[in-house]
């Protein structure tokens, strides 16, 4: 598992893909930045929300070669026979796309940092927003993955992540729209709206539990499709 | 070492092998041999693990590759029919990248790589990118990964296929020598290439075992008659009418005309008569001379054609 996830992240950074992602998303998150220096404003933690919403676009690219591409180039066989376990093999993927993420939420630290030399705050809502934030992540990227893994060509991987990832956005609208017992049980299922509460510096474990079993049920998935086509 | 029971895969409605089975002996070179689509590639998948059978067993070691997948993948390494390499690497990093994940414990991995570069003849370009080498080379890249790992088992898919005569005859070298630690199978439809390298041959045909025996056995086996080939000088319809007397000849064709005078036949009698006296005293009697008589033994070309017209024969 570790060999395949060392491997996978060197691939990011041995093609431009990684160094695109991460700039653009510096770029945009620099953006959101100058707004609290205009506005005077110290909490970064609102633009972590706004930042959300890039995720639906960065995820998809992020993860669309990751499993789609092994098919494409037969590498696939090389893994599959080799003596690593198919969970290990989507576990080491999953967790390589994860860490270039990580990597690339860590780089946004830089502006709370300069926020607090101007006297600014490590407030709760800041680590609450940025937990909520990698834990959102691992949500999206699960679901990367297993749409990479239903197809060989990336293209198509990453329209079918954009797609889910975009349901999974209007889950929380939809939900104020219908109100009453379906509101409720929409905005449990959503996994936008449970960022709410980490935004506001609580950390419930209902809902950490909710976004790590969302991953492992999409890993898994990502684990049956793959052992699915071995039978077809 | 290597036991496949009644292997049947099906696709969809399509039936890729039907009730394959065959052993392979530690230590043995088997060759399998068949047309492209024959299933050659979908029971080497189904052996390694890559696809899984619709029914039947297959055995490497003593272990049921469903029931312990993970021991049989440690021991068999895969040639698959397009290398599975990856291209942005460097042939030095893919070779530790498949050290890690076939589980070679760190402080042997150095050694073991470097016999391996040094016996694929890939040491020069370990430090270059995959993509810049040559086909050739990426099959060399592809067989030192498979060998990754010291496995008990090879199977190699087509080794041999785009490489140029003389790679080939390399690469074939090759597989001879791992021949001596390794127990191999090795598919083509190449048929020289197979007599050349194997010890035994299975012929699949549309997914079904047409034969199974050593190169030498199946060309006296499937032989139906003893072919000759001679030159003999004098007048052609004469010399004709003389072979054609001597009794157990079959078939009579004259081949090609160097020169006026002489014209080379090519006899074929029944198979258990030996015409070379007869036809000598023959054409010593007429007063013609035999300048060269050599028997020609079928090849396996010859055999496998006519396996496959056979079947062809029985289903139209």
């Amino acid at each position: 598992m570790l060999a395949i996830m060392r491997k996978e992240i060197k691939s990011y950074f041995y093609a431009p893909v990684a160094y695109i992602l991460i700039g653009l998303f510096i770029l945009l998150s620099s953006v959101f930045f100058t707004y609290n220096l205009f506005m005077q404003d110290p909490n970064f933690h609102e633009n972590l929300e706004t930042m959300k919403f890039l995720l639906i676009f960065v995820v998809p690219i992020l993860t669309m070669r990751i499993i789609a591409e092994d098919r494409k180039n037969k590498t696939e066989v090389l893994l599959i026979t080799s003596p690593q376990s198919l969970m290990s093999i989507v576990l080491g993927k999953f967790l390589a796309a994860y860490v270039v993420f990580l990597v690339m939420t860590a780089i946004t630290f830089i502006y709370p940092i300069i926020m607090v030399f101007f006297g600014g705050r490590v407030t709760a809502q800041l680590v609450g927003a940025y937990i909520g934030f990698i834990l959102l992540g691992a949500a999206f990227i699960s679901i990367g993955v297993f749409a990479s893994s239903l197809t060989e060509n990336q293209m198509i991987a990453a329209i079918v992540s954009f797609v889910i990832l975009l349901i999974i956005w209007l889950i929380e609208p939809l939900g104020y729209m219908f109100g009453g017992i379906l509101s409720m049980i929409l905005n449990w299922i959503s996994l936008t709206s449970r960022y709410g509460d980490f935004a506001q510096g609580l950390l419930k474990v209902s809902s950490i539990v909710y976004y790590i079993s969302f991953a492992a049920v999409f890993v898994f998935l990502t684990v049956r499709v793959m052992e699915k086509r071995r039978w077809s | 070492m290597i036991e496949i029971q009644n292997l049947t895969k099906i696709y969809g409605q399509i039936k890729a092998i039907n009730n394959v089975s065959f052993t392979v002996e530690k230590g043995e070179i088997l060759g399998f041999l068949g047309p492209n689509g024959a299933g050659k590639s979908t029971t080497m998948n189904i052996i390694t693990g890559y696809l899984s059978s619709t029914s039947g067993s297959v055995r490497v070691c003593g272990y049921d590759i469903l029931e312990h997948p993970t021991e049989v993948k440690k021991r068999i390494g895969f040639l698959p029919e397009q290398p599975p390499v990856y291209l942005d690497m460097t042939v030095k990093d893919f070779l530790n990248f498949v050290a890690d994940i076939k589980l070679v414990p760190k402080k042997k991995q150095k050694a073991q790589i470097d016999d391996i570069m040094e016996l694929t003849g890939i040491t020069d370009h370990r430090n270059r990118l995959i993509k810049n080498l040559s086909k050739g080379y990426r099959q060399r890249v592809g067989l030192a990964q498979a060998l990754v790992g010291n496995p008990e088992v090879l199977i190699l898919d087509e080794p041999t296929v785009g490489l140029d005569p003389k790679q080939i005859i390399e690469i074939r070298r090759l597989i001879k020598a791992l021949g001596k630690e390794h127990t191999i199978i090795l598919s083509s439809h190449i048929l020289p290439e197979v007599s050349m390298v194997c010890e035994r041959v299975v012929i699949i045909n549309k997914g079904e075992i047409a034969a199974v025996d050593t190169p030498e056995n199946l060309s006296r086996h499937i032989g139906k008659s003893n072919r000759l080939s001679v030159t003999i000088t004098g007048p052609r319809n004469s010399v004709l009418g003389k072979i054609r007397g001597i009794g157990g000849v079959t078939y009579v064709e004259p081949v090609e005309s160097t020169e006026k005078e002489n014209t080379t036949y090519v006899i074929e009698s029944e198979k258990d008569v030996d015409i070379r006296k007869s036809l000598f005293s023959a054409m010593a009697e007429a007063g013609y001379s035999i300048l060269e008589m050599k028997s020609l033994s079928m090849s396996l070309e010859d055999i496998f054609l006519q396996l496959i017209t056979e079947e062809k024969g029985v289903e139209q």
